[in-house]
């Protein structure tokens, strides 16, 4: 691990990176970035960078998991094990159990599933280097990955992190501000039907603070969202080009 | 951790709900019964029963000798683990922990951990080589829902029945002398969680709403009424006003809550 800074925030009130409290950190989005997968996204925000390939609708397999009336949707969230300082174990630790739950169950309420009984659809995340709010960024990445395979959605899902450091409120932590600031708060959100599909926090906050930062979050949440329709759009005008 | 209910008993269970009333007869954000044993298993450094109506847990705690963590050399270490014992539930099957005992005993850990509640420099006896490991292990006796409030209680009960033995260090070795103080606690985190039913907040959620339920949203409070840790689970979501509704109310049922803890 990296030796502890003096402070999280300066005199100025910037950020160990030089960010605002309420600065998103740069975020490059690439969707369709795997040819196998029947859709896909590459994202990068600050120095995350994380894979995501969904697979399906297909016969699923172990059989008798299909469900008659639904798609079933799994997810696995993974940590390549060069992906932080210390290397990582490459079987699934429990952290990682239980992020691929959360995952699952904020994207879940996004997808049409009854529209393809008996079948499934895995979405499959690789955190091939990890700098904080990974999953954050791992939603973000794999709501793109289900849209590019072209599963029917009520809306896309969108994430960020809020938390504090140092007494002070800040959008999306990084990998520093995560292990030693005072709170995170991941959320994550659909943004047109104003539904919260994740939230978690570790930490500790006032009701007022909890608040705060989760209306920052939200706030987050709203920015990417433009990005992340941006790029999703720009695949298929770039398409559009070729074909004509 | 589904099993098959009635589509008239949804019904039944969702229309009460939205007027504000539950099949059994509690209100919206009352808790059921809760009893709680603690001291009862001797071997154990400490243990404590809880009952939540039907829901039955158990928790021990064993305090070993260990290594610290490398980032957190003078302290002590504590882990969480949940077992979902077949005997609980025929839902529950023999085997490695699933998600969903993961995801229980990591709800419980982290409202322990990020409070403080145990004083683990306390813990420590020799900086950077040797602290005393705290685990602290679940069984879910009954499953009768609310698996983690039940968890979290029964832990923090545990937890203060808990006796760290005294020690000696003769020739680098560490001695354990059979002399006993309590575990140094400086808080004491209690989990209130929710199930959302009829688009409305429900406290303490039995069996059969968990099964009906759209999401699920649980949150741990400290003595001083802050937030130390929240999850939300279930394939549902929550709108915004939704989650500050439920912090609110999670602050004033913690308050009642920690009342049934003694120390």
């Amino acid at each position: 691990m990296s030796q502890k800074p003096e402070k999280l925030i300066d005199k100025k009130g910037l950020r160990v990176d030089g960010r605002k409290p309420d600065e998103l950190r740069p975020i490059k989005i690439e969707v369709g970035a795997l040819s196998n997968a029947d859709g896909s996204a590459y994202i990068e925000q600050g120095k995350n960078k994380i894979l995501a390939a969904a697979y399906g609708p297909r016969e699923l397999h172990p059989k008798h998991l299909a469900l008659q009336d639904r798609m079933v949707l799994r997810c696995r969230y993974h940590m390549a094990t060069f992906s932080v300082q210390e290397r990582k174990s490459p079987a699934p630790s429990r952290r990682e159990i239980e992020l691929s739950k959360v995952i699952r169950e904020s994207l879940e309420p996004s997808v049409f599933l009854e529209y393809y009984p008996r079948t499934g659809i895995d979405v499959f995340i690789e955190v091939l280097q990890a700098d904080g709010s990974t999953r954050c960024a791992s939603i973000v990445a794999a709501a793109l990955a289900l849209a590019d395979a072209g599963i029917p959605m009520r809306d896309l899902v969108v994430a960020c992190s809020a938390g504090k450091v140092d007494d002070t409120i800040v959008l999306d932590l990084m990998d520093a501000e995560d292990k030693m600031g005072t709170a995170d708060v991941p959320v994550a959100l659909m943004p047109n039907l104003n539904a919260i599909t994740l939230l978690q926090m570790d930490g500790i906050l006032t009701l007022e603070e909890f608040e705060k930062t989760v209306n920052l979050a939200l706030e987050g949440c709203r920015k990417i969202y433009a990005l992340q329709k941006e790029v999703l759009k720009a695949k298929y005008v770039s398409v559009k080009e070729v074909e004509e | 951790m589904s099993s098959v209910i009635t589509r008239v008993k949804q019904k039944q269970i969702e229309q009460l709900i939205s007027k504000g009333k539950r099949l059994d007869g509690r209100g919206l954000t009352d808790y059921r019964a809760i009893q709680i044993e603690q001291g009862i298993i001797e071997r154990a450094e400490g243990s404590a029963r809880v009952l939540l109506g039907k829901t039955e847990v158990m928790v021990g705690t064993k305090i070993e000798v260990g290594e610290p963590f490398p980032d957190t050399p003078n302290e002590g270490v504590l882990t969480v683990n949940a077992e979902l014992v077949p005997l609980a539930s025929s839902t529950f099957e023999p085997g490695p922990p699933d998600e969903n005992s993961i995801e229980l005993a990591r709800v419980v850990d982290r409202g322990i951990r990020e409070s403080k509640a145990i004083d683990t420099e306390k813990l420590c006896i020799e900086p950077g080589k040797k602290v005393f490991i705290v685990f602290v292990d679940i069984y879910v006796l009954n499953h009768d829902g609310n698996l983690i409030d039940a968890s979290a209680l029964a832990a923090m009960a545990a937890l203060l029945n808990t006796k760290v033995p005294s020690y000696e260090i003769e020739e680098g070795e560490v001695k354990i002398k059979p002399k006993y103080t309590p575990i140094p606690m400086n808080k004491h985190p209690v989990e209130v969680t929710f199930a959302k039913i009829s688009d409305k907040l429900v406290v303490d959620p039995w069996l059969e709403e968990e099964q009906i339920m759209d999401a699920r949203l649980t949150m741990a409070i400290d003595d001083d009424g802050n937030i130390c840790a929240v999850q939300k689970g279930g394939t549902g979501y929550f709108a915004s006003t939704q989650v500050l509704e439920a912090a609110k109310i999670a602050i004033e049922k913690a308050e009642e809550m920690r009342k049934k803890l003694s120390w």
